[in-house]
């Protein structure tokens, strides 16, 4: 299978900060990779990277086989455009940690809205999707509330649906129950856990729920200070890490 | 006071110029508040700087002055306008400037996050202002918008200097034609209070309507 995603020496720094330090990753296609580690150690910043939400300082990031922060301008190797970062932003979307639902729409509208102005879907077909994908995610019944109607676990299954809604070929999930109230996590897991054994859709997922990761993950990636420290199945990194680092980090989850 | 009455026909005229210019300079500041205000979170500086040039010279010096300036300077440059027009321009730039304020901090309330959620679903910029940033900036707005408009209101009565026949204009008339002074300004005072608690009253009536889904509604909820 082709690599969907390569990180090529890539650097990020934050003032001072260096968050990512000569990054080398490489993503399968329709791989489900889960990122952990300790805050700061930049598995964010790969996700805000990858939805061009933060640029790079050196290196190159390659999505589907194209530069996504350069382009190819007659041989030669320039910073991207904003229509080339349009183009590339196309086929990937991105569920945040605060839900970042559209408050002055209804939970519908936050999921057709984007289908029209974006993919010039006509109404019919927008709103078929979205009672497809309310569906899915089993919130039918409230499909005509506002955002600050629904519970918190409510309000990121219906940013699921919205980012799905646009048919990304990559999916980034960032910390998305980390703002939850812990009864309601399960719920928002559950419809991802049924994401990812359903969709051969490519996703990336950081996160602190260590079961979760566990179901949800082909591969998992501990980072740590920038790194990429130890990365394998699931089950032989959980069960059998061989980084110091990593079995100090893990500890603190059994 | 029934002298006064009796020249309600020149007072209606006047009550009626007064909301006409009220009417057409709040339409003229309301889109030169958007057309500034967004300029001035422009990416391209010029733009800025432009913005920032309209907003000081129209806040910095006074709306009577500029007032002046429209209807008796710019005749002697060739440049003619009729005393409404001259006094929409004048009060509708002067509010404009202040207007512009009210879209820049209502624009920037919205959180960071919104933008960083339109552009993850790839909203062009004009589009994320436009269906997403602009919408939740409204609200924020209006009370304040509300506010000008009252502003806008009284600094009307400035026009009745450049023969404008406003309510203030038709107020002098009367004073002029009957030898009374406290009547006629009484009339017109409770004229302007009547007029600005309309005004009040129909930004109200908008507020409740763009703050449709965002706190109160809980109606229809299980």
């Amino acid at each position: 299978m082709n690599n969907i995603i390569t990180f090529d020496k890539v650097s990020k720094s934050f003032g001072d900060l260096k968050v990512l330090d000569q990054l080398n990753l490489e993503v399968k296609d329709g791989e489900k990779l889960a990122l952990i580690g300790p805050s700061g150690s930049g598995k964010t910043t790969i996700l805000r990277i990858l939805m061009t939400l933060e640029t790079i300082d050196s290196g190159f990031v390659s999505v589907n086989n194209e530069y996504l922060w350069h382009e190819k301008i007659n041989d030669k190797v320039v910073p991207a455009t904003d229509k080339h970062l349009q183009k590339m932003r196309d086929q990937i979307g991105m569920v945040f940690q605060q839900f970042n639902l559209f408050p002055h729409l209804t939970a519908i509208e936050n999921v057709k809205q984007p289908q029209i102005l974006v993919k010039k879907k006509n109404e019919s077909e927008a709103k078929e999707k979205a009672e497809d994908l309310f569906n899915m995610i089993g919130l039918s019944d409230k499909i005509d509330h506002y955002p600050h109607q629904l519970s918190g676990g409510q309000q990121q299954r219906v940013a699921i649906a919205r980012a799905l809604a646009m048919d990304p070929k990559i999916m980034l999930f960032d910390e998305v129950t980390s703002a939850l109230d812990p009864e309601l996590v399960d719920e928002v897991l559950a419809v991802l856990r049924k994401l990812a054994a359903d969709s051969d859709t490519t996703m990336l997922t950081v996160t602190h729920e260590m079961n979760f990761a566990q179901d949800f993950a082909d591969r998992v990636l501990f980072f740590d200070a920038g790194q990429i420290v130890e990365s394998g199945s699931p089950k032989d990194l959980f069960s059998n890490p061989k980084e110091e680092r990593t079995k100090s980090f893990l500890r603190k989850f059994i | 006071m029934k002298e006064v009455i009796a020249f309600y026909p020149i007072l209606i005229d006047g009550t009626i110029t007064t909301i006409i210019l009220t009417v057409l300079s709040a339409i003229l500041a309301l889109a030169i508040s958007f057309v500034v205000g967004l300029s001035r979170i422009s990416k391209f500086k010029i733009v800025r700087v432009l913005a920032i040039i309209y907003l000081e010279f129209f806040r910095g010096s006074s709306a009577l002055v500029q007032m002046f300036f429209i209807y008796f300077v710019l005749p002697m440059w060739g440049i003619y306008f009729d005393a409404l027009t001259a006094g929409v321009i004048a009060i509708g730039c002067n509010l404009g400037a202040y207007g512009s304020e009210v879209v820049r901090g209502g624009v920037l309330a919205v959180g960071k996050e919104q933008h960083e959620a339109s552009l993850a679903l790839n909203y062009s910029p004009y589009k994320r202002y436009r269906h997403v940033i602009i919408p939740q900036a409204i609200p924020v707005m209006i009370p304040t918008f509300g506010n000008l408009l009252i502003e806008l209101l009284k600094l009307t009565a400035v026009a009745s200097l450049i023969t404008i026949s406003d309510l203030t204009f038709m107020a002098h008339i009367i004073r002029v034609q009957t030898a009374l002074t406290l009547e006629p300004f009484l009339v017109i005072l409770v004229i302007y209070f009547i007029i600005a608690s309309v005004l009040v009253k129909i930004v109200d009536i908008i507020a409740k309507k763009f703050s449709r889904g965002r706190n109160i509604m809980i109606a229809g909820e299980n």
